[in-house]
């Protein structure tokens, strides 16, 4: 066994921070880079985790005493071919980078997740989806070929046309490394988006709303008020939106300075120093009334059609930096579960009941709709999902994972399935049964073709047996 | 699962010490000079302890040893160094072989370790590095000069590793419990003398506190 440089050596978290582990952390910049760095952890005997920028929520990109082989390094874009929308980029390059390069030609990423500081490959290889999930599907889909490095073979490119493709998007970098990519970008009228907020006082309104925009929105989401009871239960606010066409909002809107977050809260408050401030309120009773208070100041006049920017929209998750330190020292979980729709309204609302029960409501919860796809580890399906922000505390944490166990069975007895970028709590009957034995066994039949010797792995992988 | 080191885990605090993190659920690496005892332990705790066989004079292997338990115990939370000797040296015994060895064991030995548990604690940015110092070090006597001067020594190079290492979040305590029945103070004349499982007891508790030189007083 040879020695790794001990000097290397990084506590490696997921975005929830609820699950850390120390790693030997090796950033590549080139393939030649990333090959000695496999060639090392092997003499070593090591194996390897594959992380991007690490925004998985749960342990898809961590591994206890593991080489992580981080891609941010690999970060330049390729080309950009403008006429075509066609932009070829290295796995490190990220969602920020795409936009930021594309958008004054008039393009924007196809599929963009809740913050923009995800690398590509990490996006490919959990196949993210946004809001738009109902209507674009998944990043997956939207690759014209993706150049994939095997443990047993080095370098291959895939096409849509190779059935590897669809196997090796969202396998979590569980068979190969994805080190360079070509996305489809999307033409887009503008910068900005027409939103349409509506509020909702109950879970049929909910989906009522989602049915009533589904055949021409362009994004929706919905907020869900965790801890409303009642005649109230299942009450939040709605947003469709839609490309905005109109002429006045072309030329200035396309240009990233239009776009930048602004950097302070009504000029005054600078929103680095926000989280502080929800960090002091992160906990049930503050959140119960944030909740309420943000369902109730939908209500005040002005609540109509409004135009925001494509950034304002899409990133959500970045309007306050550093967010997820509220949730300091011990983190949180994303629960996020799919089901299809003639059974999603009853199931997502027995899990709220479920939190209600025990006092373990989320702090947000946020409702969108999806569509099935043909990758072999998909989370899509016909219907909605439901992502939960549960906060984790060292008194808590048993009951939070007994809860998400039990919602979990509920999810798996309506075919229901689950997404690895946001998930800490599968058990490995729960993957199994969620993506079905076939897919599985497809699965380890690759693994042992692509990955003989079983070097990729991550404590998500172990935790699932399938590592 | 939380996981330790601990060197000299073959007899005295050091093996009372790891029965005890054992007993609480840690996964800990026993590492000692001897191999019978800690295969003892072994099989007493199938599940949480793992010995290795290491002499603290070999520094060579140390950095490989090192990473291989950290691998095998896949993390570390504390490390512990207690091992240590104490040869019985006469009133008028001046050997230079006996107070290599002591150096080497108790002082040496420990910087090499100890070298390798700061370089992954200042890291990773967690974790407690313990070492078992003794109230022998705080001033020389006409006994064990060597002994003194061994400790003396481990609890400065300690002192230098907190102020190094306390702002990345990393406990670095040195223990010095009064006389302590162990089998290396066998035959000596010590009244009072504390408990071995009691010194190892808080030697465990206050290696999760950031503080500075534990003396271990012992009231009975």
């Amino acid at each position: 066994m040879s020695l790794l440089p001990p000097e290397r050596i990084e506590r490696v978290c997921g975005f929830g921070m609820a699950s850390c582990a120390d790693g030997y952390v090796v950033r590549p910049a080139s393939v030649d880079e990333l090959e000695e760095a496999v060639r090392e952890a092997v003499r070593a005997h090591r194996k390897i985790v594959l992380r991007g920028a690490g925004r998985s929520y749960g342990d898809a990109a961590i591994g206890a005493e593991r080489v992580v082989i981080e891609c941010t390094r690999m970060n330049r874009i390729l080309s950009w071919d403008p006429d075509a929308g066609l932009l070829e980029a290295e796995a490190g390059v990220t969602i920020e980078q795409m936009w930021r390069h594309c958008l004054p030609d008039g393009f924007w990423p196809p599929v963009v997740s809740g913050t923009m500081f995800p690398t590509l490959a990490g996006a490919l290889a959990m196949n993210i989806h946004g809001k738009n999930s109902f209507a674009a599907g998944v990043l997956g889909e939207h690759a014209e070929w993706i150049d994939v490095w095997f443990p047993a073979s080095g370098l291959q490119r895939l096409t849509p046309e190779d059935e590897l493709f669809s196997e090796v998007i969202g396998s979590a970098g569980l068979l190969g490394t994805i080190l360079r990519a070509c996305i489809r970008m999307k033409r887009v009228p503008s910068g900005d988006l027409r939103v349409r907020p509506t509020l909702c006082g109950n879970w049929d309104e909910q989906f009522d709303a989602f049915r009533k925009f589904e055949s021409d929105a362009d994004y929706m989401v919905s907020w869900i008020d965790c801890f409303a009871k009642g005649r109230s239960f299942g009450r939040g606010l709605f947003h469709a939106a839609w490309y905005e066409t109109d002429e006045s909002a072309k030329r200035d809107s396309l240009q990233p300075a239009h776009q930048d977050l602004p950097s302070s809260i009504l000029g005054v408050v600078p929103k680095s120093l926000v989280w502080h401030g929800l960090r002091a309120l992160n906990n049930r009773s503050d959140m119960r009334l944030l909740n309420a208070a943000k369902h109730h100041s939908a209500r005040l006049p002005g609540g109509k059609e409004y135009r925001q920017s494509l950034v304002a929209f899409s990133f959500l998750l970045d309007y306050v930096p550093n967010w997820r330190m509220a949730y300091a020292p011990h983190g949180f979980i994303q629960y996020q579960s799919f089901v299809p729709k003639l059974r999603a309204a009853e199931i997502f609302a027995q899990q709220i009941e479920m939190q209600q029960e025990r006092k373990l409501e989320a702090f947000l919860g946020v409702l969108k709709r999806h569509r099935p796809d043909r990758f072999l580890f998909s989370h899509g399906v016909d219907g909605y999902s439901l992502a939960l922000d549960l906060k984790i505390t060292p008194h808590n944490r048993d009951r939070i994972f007994q809860l998400a166990h039990e919602m979990n069975d509920l999810v798996l007895s309506a075919g229901g399935r689950f997404y690895l970028a946001k998930d800490s709590t599968l058990r490995p009957q729960d993957f199994r049964a969620s993506i079905g034995p076939q897919s599985l066994a497809k699965y380890r039949r690759l693994k042992d073709t692509l990955d003989p010797d079983h070097l990729l792995t991550s404590s998500l992988a172990q935790r699932l047996e399938i590592d | 699962m939380r996981k330790a080191i601990v060197i000299g885990g073959s007899s005295g605090i050091g093996e009372a010490l790891v029965r005890k993190l054992a007993e609480r659920g840690w996964r800990v690496a026993a590492v000692a000079r001897r191999i019978g005892p800690t295969s003892e332990l072994k099989r007493e705790f199938p599940d949480s302890v793992l010995p290795y066989q290491h002499d603290v004079r070999c520094y060579d292997e140390i950095p490989e040893l090192f990473q291989l338990i950290t691998r095998d115990l896949e993390g570390l939370d504390l490390f512990v160094y207690c091992a240590g000797v104490m040869p019985t040296v006469g009133p008028r015994e001046y050997s230079f072989e006996k107070d290599r060895e002591i150096a080497e064991v108790n002082f040496v030995g420990a910087m090499a370790w100890l070298d390798q548990a700061a370089i992954r604690f200042d890291g990773v940015g967690h974790g407690s590095i313990v070492a078992i110092g003794s109230v022998a070090g705080d001033r020389g006597r006409a006994a064990q000069p060597a002994y003194n001067a061994g400790k003396a020594g481990l609890a400065t190079f300690m002192e230098a590793l907190r102020n190094r290492l306390a702002r990345k979040g990393v406990n670095v305590v040195t223990i010095k419990p009064g006389p302590v029945r162990t089998p290396m103070t066998e035959g000596l004349d010590l009244p009072g003398a504390m408990p071995v499982d009691k010194a190892a007891d808080k030697s465990w508790r206050r290696s999760t506190r950031p503080a500075s030189t534990i003396s271990a007083r012992y009231t009975g």
